[in-house]
């Protein structure tokens, strides 16, 4: 159903008594494969505020990313974190919003959730919340802007979300290192994110075995950082200057084909060489955030989460057939105290179940 | 500034609920002779004193455990305490309560450079965490004034900021993981080495819950690389809309600034007798510091005062050594002392958007002759977070409240331009009566859900955060029960 304002969305929240699918543009996953009517927030949509000398911009859920990104080129800044987007589609930025949706940039600039200054939204009593505001530093009472930054739809539906924006930098450079294993690959990215240079992309594709290094800045700085960068990683071999690099092919998975099924999982970097070594046979995977995040496309139907088990992290199946994610679940499985912490938030936000069902992840006993 | 009456059955309990603590816990880790007990009867907030029933000052994750579950059995409110350095009065005591103190755990349990994180006991105090990893290149980015005494638990329960988050983000964002120990003595662990905990942000959910949803006892932080060097621009404009306008043409033009620190003339004066930082006398000064290599430092702070060449600034003083540096930020950093040398003052912490600086400026300058008290401004302009600094004579009668409402009435005209209450210090007791200006019954009952979840007794710092009219069913109900 078309809804086009809070009051109207509390209204059929209110008098619901079967769970709903509440989805933006459809292109995360969220409402998938989840019973009951379909609340469709793309109507939710338009930029209420943005002001460039603030930093900050105010849109509505349902609003494309695509014009935010729009709106804010005009005035050289940019959503920094780097949403990737795995599916066609419009996406929206309340959807962004709700999945923490980060890529290549989340180590140095930060998550989606960290640019999160501010929501509004309803919950499963269909009371309308808002919490946070539009100013950069505000702790003002609990923080559930993160809280609702990536659960999910879970909680409530986002109306309207507060983000915080940056510049975009004059220029960037991009160093390529050839040839190295997945431990040197990580040995060699450790060591520029080490370093003083503000290394804002650190990828390793062990199909072609190249290692990608981006910096971002002033014409001055990104020579600077490219020269002391090449300096300080010359010992791992071949390195070459591409400015050329498409960064969009790491943020969102380009690489991996659409054969089997897409995993994301974030890892204490140093794991993730053992951790890719054990993924099922046929897997193809890469490494982002300098081997903190593991992009991996798995044999349909098979699980991640074996490769995992002698680490810490989180594999999310981010791409797969429905009953895939019925059967291995979307989520990793939480120990017992998390769980019940979260069973407990779900409980008081969402009594009746309304909200994406399907998205909440197992339990495990420990 | 009301807080709830102690609770008569507790404070007669007071005799078991040592005798229990002294089964758990080492004799010099109970403290409850009165006398002793008055070491913790105030924060920073030193206008609301209170004494404990009891302070305990456990060594380890299991010791708080025990003590937190002995409280629970026996319906004690409990009060966590950091360093003790809240502005706000988060570590404000009641009569009936138990403060729970971690300053004796201070240990770093692990540096991993490779993988850029530090875990540490949260009694540590912020810069030893620096001091752990800085001889490696390495440092702790939130980096609030009190940073020499102040603990990482209490960074966590307020979300700390700092003179460098408009770069480097306040502690939510450089926090990983913690071990939380519930009211109930259940101890979780979230998230970890890895970015990004799985599930719910429980961590951005602790973080800035000020100690009403467990006791952090150990942290992991991201740690990261010191940049090469860093130099300040010291400006001087002669009113504090131009001042505000150049902030904002600066951000606009793709400097990110690692901090932007600004001084109004009453601080300005005062810091300059204070501290002979060799200050211009004008309406308004900007410090703006950036970093990186001597030569991207040169290129960026060129494009900074050509930005500020546009409103014609008084003064124009580029750093070009660590020595000049170090005379820019003598003043700034005196800021709060010089002014506590001419009078005692208040310190608030309300956050308005960049844009709005000018007005909010203004009426301030026109409340401050209203109530007939001084207000010098003190702030981290690139990110709006305000520090009004009002003088008042605490030993004059009607002063302090007269003060307060004065205090009061800047917050909320933070609010109602866009900003709010508190964009560091956070709410504690001395903002707490305002939470119904900034926030709805609805917006104020999604957080007290929260708290319900975490702490369903309502024992951990229940007299904080929310008017005390509004938590009293949840407070009273419970408590009553035990």
């Amino acid at each position: 159903m078309q809804i086009t304002d809070e009051a109207g969305l509390s209204e059929v929240i209110r008098s619901a008594n079967a769970p709903l699918r509440i989805q933006g543009g459809g292109t995360r996953g969220l409402g998938r494969a989840s019973e009951g009517a379909l609340v469709d927030m793309s109507s939710f949509s338009g930029i209420t505020l943005h002001e460039p000398g603030a930093l900050t911009l105010v849109a509505k859920a349902g609003t494309p990313v695509s014009e935010i990104e729009n709106v804010l080129a005009k005035e050289g800044q940019r959503l920094a974190f780097e949403p990737y987007f795995l599916d066609a589609g419009i996406s929206t930025i309340g959807g962004v919003m709700a999945t923490n949706a980060s890529g290549p940039r989340r180590i140095q600039a930060g998550a989606a959730r960290d640019f999160l200054l501010g929501v509004r939204f309803v919950d499963g009593s269909g009371d309308i919340v808002k919490n946070g505001g539009r100013v950069m530093k505000n702790v003002t009472g609990y923080d559930l802007v993160k809280l609702m930054g990536g659960s999910w739809g879970t909680l409530g539906v986002l109306t309207e979300v507060s983000l915080k924006v940056l510049p975009v930098p004059e220029t960037e450079g991009c160093l390529i290192l050839h040839g190295l294993s997945a431990e040197q690959a990580v040995k060699a990215m450790s060591s520029a994110l080490g370093s003083p240079f503000e290394v804002s992309g650190a990828a390793h594709l062990p199909e072609n075995q190249q290692t990608w290094l981006r910096v971002e800045g002033f014409d001055v700085q990104v020579k600077h950082r490219l020269t002391q960068l090449t300096e300080r990683l010359k010992s791992f071999g071949e390195i070459t200057t591409d400015i050329s690099a498409d960064w969009t092919t790491i943020r969102d998975a380009k690489t991996l084909g659409t054969d089997g099924d897409l995993w994301r999982i974030s890892v204490k970097p140093s794991d993730a060489p053992r951790v890719a070594q054990a993924f099922p046979e046929g897997s193809k995977w890469f490494m982002d955030w300098g081997g903190g995040l593991i992009w991996a496309s798995i044999p349909a139907g098979q699980s991640a989460r074996p490769a995992l088990a002698q680490v810490g992290g989180h594999a999310t199946l981010m791409r797969a057939a429905p009953e895939t994610h019925k059967a291995l679940g979307t989520f990793q499985p939480e120990p017992s105290g998390v769980a019940s912490l979260t069973a407990g938030l779900r409980a008081k936000f969402d009594p009746r179940g309304l909200f994406n069902a399907h998205m909440e992840p197992a339990h495990v006993a420990g | 500034m009301q807080m709830p009456k102690p609770d008569p059955s507790v404070l007669s309990r007071k005799p078991r609920v040592v005798e229990r603590f002294l089964e758990v816990l080492p004799k010099d880790a109970v403290i409850h002779e009165e006398a002793e007990t008055r070491a913790y009867e105030c924060d920073a907030l030193t206008a609301y004193r209170c004494p404990p029933m009891v302070a305990v000052l456990p060594s380890s994750t299991k010791e708080v455990a025990a003590v937190l579950k002995i409280c629970h059995e026996e319906g004690v409110p409990v009060v966590p305490r950091g360093s003790g350095t809240s502005l706000a009065g988060g570590a404000l005591p009641t009569a009936d309560c138990v403060i729970l103190g971690v300053a004796r755990m201070n240990d770093v349990l692990e540096t991993n450079y490779p993988d850029r994180y530090i875990r540490v006991q949260t009694g540590r105090t912020n810069l030893s965490v620096t001091g752990a990893v800085e001889e490696d290149g390495f440092f702790y980015a939130p980096d609030p004034s009190s940073q020499l005494a102040c603990a990482i638990a209490g960074n966590i329960a307020m979300n700390s900021g700092g003179a460098h988050c408009l770069k480097y983000g306040v502690t939510t964002n450089n926090l990983m993981g913690v071990t939380l120990v519930q009211m109930d003595g259940t101890i979780t662990e979230i998230g970890g080495a890895h970015l990004d905990a799985g599930g719910l942000d429980l961590l951005g959910l602790i973080c800035g819950s000020e100690g009403q949803l467990g006791v952090v006892t150990e942290a992991t932080l991201r740690i990261l690389p010191k940049p090469e060097g860093a130099r300040p621009v010291l400006m001087g404009f002669d009113s504090s809309e131009v001042a505000g306008a150049c902030v904002s043409d600066i951000i606009k033009a793709g400097v990110l600034p690692v901090a932007i620190e600004f001084m109004d003339r009453l601080c300005i004066e005062t810091c300059e007798n204070f501290a002979k930082a060799g200050y211009p006398m004008c309406e308004a000064l900007l410090i703006v510091e950036v970093e990186g290599s001597d030569a991207e430092i040169d290129d960026q702070l060129t494009k900074i005062i050509k930005i500020a060449e546009r409103h014609n600034p008084v003064e124009l003083r580029e750093s070009k050594s660590a020595e000049q540096s170090a005379a820019i930020w003598l003043g700034r950093k005196s800021a709060f002392g010089a002014m506590g040398q001419i009078n005692d003052y208040m310190c608030l912490d309300g956050t308005i958007p960049v844009s709005e600086l000018p007005y909010v400026l203004r009426r301030i300058g026109e409340m401050s002759k209203e109530y007939g008290l001084d207000v010098g401004n003190v702030f981290h302009a690139g990110d709006g977070n305000m520090h009004p600094l009002i003088l008042f004579d605490a030993n004059k009668p009607g002063d302090l409240e007269l003060c307060e409402g004065f205090g009061s009435d800047i917050l909320k005209l933070c609010v109602e331009v866009g900003g709010c209450l508190t964009g560091e210090h956070g709410v504690g007791i001395e903002k707490r009566d305002l939470m119904s200006h900034q926030y709805t019954a609805a917006d104020l009952e999604a957080q007290m859900a929260v708290k319900d979840v975490f702490d369903p007794k309502w024992l951990l710092n229940p007299a904080k955060v929310f008017p005390l009219d509004v938590s009293e069913p949840r407070r009273g109900a419970d408590i009553a029960a035990e």
